[in-house]
């Protein structure tokens, strides 16, 4: 689709420069006019006096005769670090189980860099095959090999759905992936459906920090390609007893124009992954005192939590900026998230507002965290996490 | 050292709110501004221009008025700027914007080209490999830190989930930053006479020689069907009394939930 004004009714009255949030209106030759910018968002539709600004539905590409029927199947990638598969992998087989179901189509991993018995576990964790290759130059993540690897075999076995985990990693090569195949990436997607009608991939996701959402198709390219959360999609289910094809694909002719020299872990009592924490304590200005975070210590660990902070935390060094949830830090959706002394300032809130239960405790009882929170608690953090972290102690028997 | 930073005029999307009358996005006084991240990027070329020599050209597609990002880069330490800007480019998605830059960066020519991330009203973080894709040169995402540059040459600390990569790379190459990399400056006094007398070249699909089947809304293979308003959860829940009752009550409530 896309929007477009009719000169013929547009009175040139300006309303709509005002609606976009784009910039994307300008007046030309006296009516509006819809340049580059324009993100589809239907703003300026609801605005125009004259009704002269139209949606249009798009005419089937003609320039591209590629036969889409040639490409079949769900694919995978299932990242490794350390020569163990991410759990997301397994988020991805789930999901990608159900569409393959729904296509009547097989459910393939792809693993770079792993030995067999990790391809074994995708198996069991619901795929039919594995693409699987062991050569050592894929053990440490270059885009170059991964993606030089991946769009050969994409050529080779043609599938028709290829997802991976928005992970550093995936967020990083399979975009060269998608540029040389030309066909469409669709990024960090929270929801995945086939089209009824048509069997595209209709795919879901945030934009605007999770202010809107938006459904993407790549209806005249194949693969349709996206990278999917992690923590949004159901694990599959895990069967010792499936069985499978190892499919063994050779690392020749594949060169790297980057090296990694070395890998540093940053070990610390606090450093878990925060977007696989099934639950995160998260502290912010209201902590007061870098002291507050060994208290939000505590209460992870009878949790089995990560840390988090808000912007203004890590601003005061309190906490490594790793740890920062928001815009211009991490986007976590775990199952719990504890925002404890956090005021929940947007560019917080985007970046936390998809967890599934928030908990939210503050003195303020203003403070915007609350309109996104499943649980307030106005009061003193300091009175009530030590209550917190004894209760919970008490019911998990500790 | 020949450097390019991508950059983007995007809305400021803290103050971007949703109409929930009509579904659509609200922006009375949402001002525009660079991509939080793409200043991180411009630091970074300016100061290895400032260390090694050579010349930092900042690099958008956008309308006509992304000129004032351009010159809000200048006064922070950019020495030309390039704009693209036209019809041709409407409704492209990140595979015929990068398309689009690349072909742009490829006329300038570059050693080192700096991008933000991701910006912050798509948030894909594509843009930038995709254009290295075009290129045919290296990049890596996600800079930190650049450890030594030299020339022909590149060592810089890449930031991964739990931790961090020492990786290096051959020049030129894409490089993709975090806001750990640097502090953005301020404008300077010099910068702000600079930028108001830079004179912007503007590139349209001719003098970049495009690939018209591969521009704006015709060359993107990825189309928006739709832009719905995000289900808000119900069951919010204020707990009150005092810290005994309230923490008694929220125990309950996560027993319910099964989560302890």
């Amino acid at each position: 689709m896309y929007i477009i004004v009719k000169p013929d009714k547009c009175s040139g009255c300006e309303t709509c420069i005002a609606s976009c949030p784009y910039d994307a209106i300008s007046i030309s030759s006296g009516v509006a006019f819809i340049n580059e910018y324009c993100q589809l968002c239907k703003a300026c539709l609801a605005v125009c006096p004259e009704n002269a600004i139209v949606e249009i539905e798009d005419t089937p590409s003609s320039t591209h005769t590629l036969p889409l029927t040639d490409f079949k199947g769900v694919w995978v990638f299932a990242e490794q670090r350390g020569g163990k598969t991410a759990s997301v992998s397994h988020e991805l087989l789930g999901i990608g189980r159900k569409l393959s179901s729904e296509l009547q189509t097989d459910l393939s991993a792809v693993l770079f860099g792993a030995g067999d018995s990790e391809a074994d576990e995708l198996i069991k964790w619901g795929a039919d095959k594995v693409y699987l290759c062991t050569d050592t130059i894929l053990a440490d993540f270059n885009d170059d090999t991964y993606s030089g690897l991946l769009s050969k075999l994409i050529s080779e076995y043609k599938p028709a759905i290829v997802l991976a985990g928005a992970t550093p990693v995936s967020r990083s090569f399979i975009p060269r992936v998608a540029a040389k195949l030309k066909t469409g990436l669709t990024a960090d997607c929270t929801s995945l459906e086939i089209d009824k009608k048509t069997k595209n991939l209709l795919q879901i996701r945030p934009a605007f920090g999770g202010n809107i959402m938006a459904a993407i198709l790549c209806p005249d390219y194949r693969p349709q390609m996206a990278t999917v959360r992690p923590r949004v999609m159901k694990k599959g289910e895990y069967d010792t007893g499936r069985t499978g094809e190892i499919i063994h694909v050779s690392a020749d002719n594949l060169i790297s124009r980057t090296k990694v020299l070395d890998t540093i872990k940053e070990v610390s009592e606090l450093t878990v992954n925060l977007h696989e924490a099934d639950v995160i304590v998260a502290g912010g200005r209201g902590l007061g005192d870098v002291k507050g975070f060994k208290l939000l210590e505590e209460l992870a660990a009878v949790m089995g939590g990560a840390i988090g902070a808000s912007r203004a935390a890590v601003d005061e060094g309190w906490i490594p900026y790793s740890h920062q949830v928001g815009q211009t830090g991490k986007t976590v959706c775990p199952k719990i998230y504890f925002a404890c002394g956090i005021s929940g300032a947007v560019q917080h809130l985007v970046g936390m507002q998809s967890s599934d239960i928030i908990i939210a405790i503050n003195k303020n009882p203003e403070a915007p965290i609350f309109s996104v929170a499943t649980y307030g608690i106005v009061g003193d953090l300091y009175k009530i996490l030590p209550l917190l972290i004894k209760k919970i102690k008490e019911a998990k028997g500790l | 050292m020949k450097i390019i930073v991508c950059i983007k005029q995007v809305p400021d999307t803290a103050e971007v709110r949703i109409n929930p009358e009509t579904n659509t996005l609200v922006r009375e006084g949402v001002p525009s501004i660079i991509n939080p991240f793409d200043l991180h990027a411009l630091e970074a070329g300016v100061l290895i221009k400032e260390t090694m020599g050579g010349k930092v050209t900042v690099l958008t597609m956008g309308p006509p008025q992304a000129e004032n990002a351009l010159r809000e880069a200048v006064s922070m330490g950019a020495d030309e700027a390039v704009l693209l800007s036209d019809r041709a480019f409407a409704g492209s998605d990140t595979w015929a914007t990068a398309y689009t830059l690349a072909a742009a960066i490829k006329k300038i020519g570059a050693d080192i080209i700096f991008c933000g991330k991701q910006a912050i009203d798509g948030d894909t973080a594509q843009v930038g490999p995709e254009t290295a894709e075009f290129l045919n040169i290296p990049h890596i995402a996600y800079v930190r830190k650049i450890e030594e540059v030299k020339e022909g040459y590149i060592r810089v600390q890449r930031l991964m989930d739990d931790g961090y990569d020492i990786v290096e790379s051959s020049l030129p190459v894409l490089l993709t930053v975090v806001k750990e990399l640097n502090v953005p400056r301020l404008p300077s006094l010099k910068g702000k006479m600079a930028a108001k007398k830079t004179v912007i070249t503007k590139m349209g699909p001719s003098e970049i020689e495009a690939d018209e089947n591969s521009l704006g809304l015709n060359g993107s293979p990825t189309k928006v069907k739709n832009i719905f308003a995000p289900q808000s959860k119900s069951g919010r829940m204020m707990i009150d009394g005092a810290p005994e009752e309230q923490v008694s009550v929220l125990i309950e409530e996560l027993r319910g939930l099964k989560c302890i």
